[in-house]
């Protein structure tokens, strides 16, 4: 029993010293002046563009049911009206952020762990250092900087199409004109609510990089890896998330957003 | 070690291995080995499977580290080096994998092209066209160029990843298993590319195989490791006249 706590808590610190010399690795290969621009453009395309219809039919969708499961309450206390603000403020500074966080973990994360993991299991990473190439620098740092750029872009569009679902939705049950929507919902949105929310998407396209490379990066051997290494990206990926969101809350409180 | 060594002392030594010992958890994987690789030659080591054959080599380009001994390539000793040391050492060093382990997102001609963008760092396409081609048209394959490496045959991959490797001229060439899983044909042809390569570049090789034609053919000194250890040494004809039956069993 105590032998294999011991062993237990051996791993973990085994486990946070390899992700600390991973993180390190990426690190130090940001500066370097031989940066990857075309494989980052790359990735972008396929972090971003690839990830957008995804994307935006959640945020839409999210927009859309809040609205409708809004709408009987509030009619009961005669707060119609207050829709467009709930949904906005509610869109902007928690759902879209978290839920689209979370999506981009299961479709990005996954993949680039998938990926990489495969690479790994078929030695061309292998190949790529052996070659006396960085693959850090190709693999990792492209990867990860795509991620935590492309997030917070994919988080904005999904706010905007959460809105446009709201006002869609909305619009089911009686009418009312664009201008007045998107007046009432941005009249109670302030700086303060969007900047940290777009803050905090950095550090979730951060962590879902980091983690599918680091799993990817350093999967055992066989197909068998792969999976479980694509399959751990995901679940170790949306952890982050959450973890992140209960500190970003916390932080934003405490700084008065 | 039971048999005569056969070496040319006279040559300057590329790779030495002095008492390397390397485990995986319990798994002693490499006991106490030594050797030495002189320039120009091509060192053949056979010997079952799972006796850590590939585990040496990959000691020597320092993708894994040694427990215990002395690895020194080209006099300096690897699992000292700085990540910078150990990335100028690995161009000299070629290393062609059991699966040829091609980029597969790649085409040939991307593949190629790779090592000479992020390792020789050429940008003048013009060059860069001339290396490919006159390195595939070394390795038979020039109509390959614009294949995906999911459309080649096994050879094919391998011949294309010995081209990889081979384009950056390295001075020393580590082949795991090169003709493994090919037929006797590919086979035979892989084993005179190598041949061709030590000719044309004057390449010093370790040649990891099964493959007793492959041997014979490419084979200047033989190495045979069991469990962990050189349990022989010689040319192919000494080491079938071994009075030891089961370094005799290898050549059968």
């Amino acid at each position: 029993m105590l032998q294999a706590f011991t062993i237990s808590i051996k791993r973990v610190f085994e486990e946070a010293g390899d992700q600390f010399y991973f993180a390190a690795r990426f690190f130090r290969n940001i500066f370097r002046l031989d940066f990857e621009w075309n494989e980052f453009i790359r990735q972008c395309y396929l972090v971003g563009y690839k990830s957008f219809p995804l994307v935006g039919i959640t945020g839409f969708i999210v927009g859309f049911v809040m609205t409708l499961q809004a709408q009987p309450t509030m009619k009961a206390f005669g707060a119609e009206s207050f829709i467009p603000k709930m949904v906005s403020i509610s869109i902007i500074r928690e759902i879209c952020p978290v839920i689209i966080a979370l999506i981009c973990a299961g479709k990005i994360s996954s993949g680039v762990g998938a990926e990489l993991g495969s690479m790994k299991v078929t030695e061309q990473i292998d190949a790529m250092e052996v070659s006396g190439a960085n693959p850090v620098q190709y693999l990792v740092v492209t990867r990860i900087l795509a991620c935590t750029i492309m997030v917070p872009l994919l988080t904005l569009m999904a706010d905007a199409l959460g809105l446009a679902g709201s006002y869609v939705g909305i619009n089911i049950n009686g009418i009312v004109t664009p201008i007045l929507f998107f007046h009432k919902a941005f009249s109670s949105v302030e700086f303060g609510d969007l900047l940290p929310a777009v803050f905090k998407t950095v550090f979730f396209g951060f962590a879902i990089g980091f983690v599918g490379c680091y799993k990817g990066y350093n999967t055992g051997r066989g197909t068998e890896s792969v999976g479980l290494a694509a399959n751990s990206a995901v679940v170790s990926a949306s952890l982050w998330i959450i973890v992140i969101d209960a500190i970003a809350v916390q932080l934003t409180s405490a700084l008065g957003f | 070690m039971d048999e005569q060594i056969h070496t040319d002392t006279n040559k300057e030594a590329v790779i030495k291995l002095e008492h390397l010992k390397k485990s995986f958890g319990s798994n002693e994987v490499l006991r106490d080995i030594s050797m030495e690789l002189r320039k120009g030659e091509n060192l053949v080591v056979m010997g079952r499977s799972g006796t850590g054959k590939s585990v040496a080599i990959k000691c020597i380009v320092g993708l894994l580290c040694q427990d215990e001994g002395s690895l020194r390539v080209f006099g300096e000793e690897v699992d000292t080096l700085s990540e910078e040391e150990l990335r100028k050492l690995r161009i000299r060093i070629g290393f062609l994998f059991q699966s040829g382990a091609l980029y597969d997102s790649m085409t040939v001609r991307e593949n190629l092209e790779f090592p000479l963008r992020k390792v020789l760092h050429l940008n003048d396409q013009k060059d860069i066209d001339e290396r490919v081609t006159e390195i595939l048209e070394g390795v038979g394959l020039p109509d390959a160029i614009d294949k995906m490496p999911s459309e080649l045959s096994g050879g094919m991959r391998k011949r294309i990843g010995l081209a990889r490797t081979m384009i950056l001229k390295p001075e020393i060439m580590l082949y795991d298993e090169p003709t493994t899983g090919l037929d006797p044909i590919t086979s035979r042809e892989i084993s005179e590319l190598i041949l061709s390569m030590q000719e044309r570049y004057q390449v010093s090789s370790i040649i990891i195989t099964h493959d007793i034609a492959c041997a014979k053919a490419t084979a200047n000194r033989v190495l045979v490791m069991d469990k962990g250890t050189f349990v022989a040494e010689g040319t192919i004809d000494e080491l079938e006249k071994s009075d030891n039956e089961f370094i005799r069993s290898f050549f059968k």
